[in-house]
């Protein structure tokens, strides 16, 4: 493969899209200075850019090719990479790919290695913030349906998904992602996920309400004034995720 | 009452427990049902004090007939009394887990009238959970000691984790402070989880569906700095409780001073809470580390120091155990070298398989360099600027550096007194993660 970067990728923005770039980049034996998805980079640059289709036999191809050349471990790091807010992430993941071919299974235990480092890294900060929501997300009734929104840095919805839908799954429910503007909704025991711009809610009933001032009346009662610490409260509940957490919001 | 005043009095007499943890179980879901356990935890939030709030912690009712010195319920105390009905905790329970606020419920209890009643109160609540609305959340129970023996095992069979206060690390001190209660009335019911739990180990394995009893194991807390115990007693006690009752979790609380009493600290003391960190910088020696009580803290040094943490100290202590090359040394002893924690041990191992080890690489893996570099050899070469083999270098470079946070003033010795610790260590010592 020639080493000097003169092409950038665009593609459809879904997981299969980016196998597809992958197999170009092999199949035409060049490494893109850049793969974006298509609405999000802006279209003048230096390179020539070029718009990979989606071809769902390509992708198959290297996705079944991932867990025999690197293994079972790899293949749950690469998918769950593409999930994360890493910038450049599907070049870098690119890169791990490539040395994944190369080096096979060792690949996940290079951790010294700064092109694995890098995706740890991110996947590490994917995991930490998706079990930070386990416990953030605030769900209000909304007639018989319960509804949240979250603001994450990554893609932490397909994630959390798994165990909401477990502890709750004698409810109908709906988390609504504003950052990734994707929705999941689970109804009647069917889950699913659908891309929304905004969603409007409905006032609060009395009932919401009255929940509400009692989980504020505990949260305001239970902290030891003589043991304050904002620093350490913030250190565990970064401000950012304030705004969506019932005894907390008035403070934002 | 209504259930706001109710939920305010009994959270404010609950807010002193210590334990907030929700972990030791993995339940999944059932259909159709609600709650799950992750074995985990999860922090649904983080109180103005830092610390993690995970379950709803309250107190069936804080009416009590004890009259212990150190606590806020005694008989004797003038404060507002209330008892919450079992229905009305068991819906507000649910209706804050729906809104995914909390991960379960912690229920602890003063005793109203007798110890009995106030478990039938606590076994009441937690059977309308479990056996009416078929929650699957968590549930901690505190048992209440002196309480029937079938009680505390009905309680034991719907809850998830069961923990009996030692309240004070030695048996003069209850004496002097708890007069109502004995070593052997906080052990009895100790002692009785612990064969309850083994038992059922055994019965699981002949019979599947045979019921679960404290699935998440029991543990212990006890008040730090209200009694004159040294650091190496209270940590020999808490080896003991691992060892003997096999508990999952000794918790410490520093003392806070609410109320007067001759045998108590003044009422304007700060609680010791560099101390109550060091503790639990010391129970994470014991229980992961590989450490027993007597390495960390011995006859010729009682107490904690101050500007060091234990692991440090240890290793300044024990030149003779250093360098460490991290591209061989077995993980027990990569273990004990300050700077490598449990996951980093680990991943060295991991590593090293693929690759020789230099410092770029230790950095990479998430070795604590800053402290670290003065204990190892990567390749034979240390990267350490200073003589490693005198304590005295060593404890100065490595000791705690930064302001106090407010309301944060540790006891110094004298010789000692121009450190103060860190502020991470300020934050560190009250963080909720317990």
């Amino acid at each position: 493969m020639s080493d000097r970067p003169t092409v950038i990728y665009y593609y459809d923005g879904t997981y299969a899209g980016f196998l597809s770039c992958v197999f170009e980049s092999f199949s035409e034996k060049e490494i893109p200075a850049g793969i974006f998805a298509a609405d999000t980079a802006d279209q003048t640059c230096l390179f020539g850019a070029k718009y990979i289709e989606t071809d769902r036999q390509r992708a198959e191809r290297v996705r079944v090719s991932i867990p025999k050349k690197m293994g079972l471990e790899a293949e749950d790091l690469l998918e769950r990479a593409f999930l994360t807010c890493m910038p450049q992430r599907e070049l870098h993941m690119l890169e791990f790919m490539r040395l994944g071919y190369q080096v096979g299974r060792r690949v996940c235990s290079m951790l010294t290695d700064p092109t694995v480092d890098r995706i740890e890294k991110a996947v590490k900060f994917l995991g930490r913030e998706a079990h930070l929501l386990l416990g953030f997300v605030r769900f209000s009734e909304c007639g018989d349906v319960l509804i949240a929104q979250i603001e994450p840095k990554n893609n932490v919805l397909p994630v959390i998904a798994p165990h909401f839908i477990s502890r709750f799954s004698g409810e109908d429910f709906m988390i609504f992602d504003r950052t990734n503007k994707m929705a999941l909704i689970y109804k009647d025991g069917e889950p699913s996920f659908l891309r929304a711009e905004k969603i409007e809610l409905p006032p609060e009933s009395p009932e919401e309400q009255q929940c509400r001032a009692m989980w504020r009346t505990f949260y305001d009662t239970i902290g030891i004034e003589g043991r304050r610490n904002e620093l350490c409260r913030r250190t565990h509940m970064p401000r950012r995720y304030w705004k969506d957490m019932t005894e907390l919001q008035h403070l934002v | 009452m209504d259930t706001m005043e109710k939920l305010r009095i009994l959270t404010d007499a609950a807010k002193y427990d210590v334990a907030c943890t929700s972990s030791g179980v993995d339940r999944a879901g059932v259909k159709g049902q609600l709650g799950s356990a992750a074995a985990c935890g999860i922090c649904h939030s983080f109180a103005s004090d830092g610390r993690c709030i995970s379950l709803l912690k309250v107190l069936m009712s804080n009416a009590c007939a004890y009259d212990c010195a150190y606590c806020l319920n005694r008989r004797s105390n003038d404060t507002p009394r209330t008892t919450f009905r079992p229905r009305e905790l068991a819906d507000l329970t649910i209706s804050f887990y729906r809104r995914n606020y909390i991960e379960g419920l912690f229920l602890s209890s003063a005793v109203v009238g007798t110890p009995d009643y106030t478990c039938e109160l606590m076994l009441q609540t937690l059977y309308i959970l479990r056996r009416e609305y078929r929650f699957g959340g968590y549930i901690h129970v505190k048992a209440i000691p002196g309480a029937d023996e079938a009680l505390i095992r009905e309680l034991g069979l719907l809850a998830d984790r069961m923990s009996v206060n030692i309240e004070l690390p030695s048996n003069d001190s209850l004496k002097r402070l708890a007069p109502q209660k004995t070593k052997e009335s906080i052990l009895a019911p100790m002692t009785r989880i612990r064969d309850g739990i083994r038992e059922n180990a055994h019965d699981l394995v002949k019979y599947r569906s045979a019921p679960q009893f404290v699935p998440g194991g029991q543990s212990t807390q006890m008040i730090i700095g209200a009694t004159p115990e040294s650091d190496r007693r209270i940590l020999q006690l808490t080896e003991g409780l691992y060892k003997k009752y096999s508990l999952k979790r000794v918790f410490y609380s520093a003392y806070i001073p609410l109320v007067e009493d001759r045998n108590l600290p003044a009422l304007n003391t700060a609680p010791p809470l560099l101390r109550e960190h060091r503790l639990y910088q010391a129970d994470w020696l014991l229980r992961f580390y590989g450490f027993t009580a007597g390495e960390i803290l011995d006859d010729a040094h009682p107490d904690f120091n101050p500007v060091l943490d234990p692991k440090c100290n240890w290793a300044v202590n024990h030149p003779e155990e250093f360098p460490v090359e991290v591209n061989r040394a077995p993980y027990e002893k990569l273990l004990r070298v300050p700077g490598i924690g449990v996951l980093s041990a680990k991943r060295i191992v991991r590593a090293r398989r693929e690759t020789k080890l230099d410092f770029d690489g230790l950095k990479r893996i998430g070795v604590v360099l800053k402290r670290a570099s003065y204990f190892i050899t990567c390749q034979g070469k240390s990267a350490s600027r200073i003589q490693t083999d005198n304590p005295a270098v060593l404890m100065g470079i490595l000791r705690d550096r930064g302001l106090p946070q407010g309301g944060f003033q540790p006891e110094m010795p004298e010789q000692l007194s121009l450190f103060t610790p860190t502020k991470e260590d300020g934050v560190k010592c009250l963080t909720g993660q317990l």
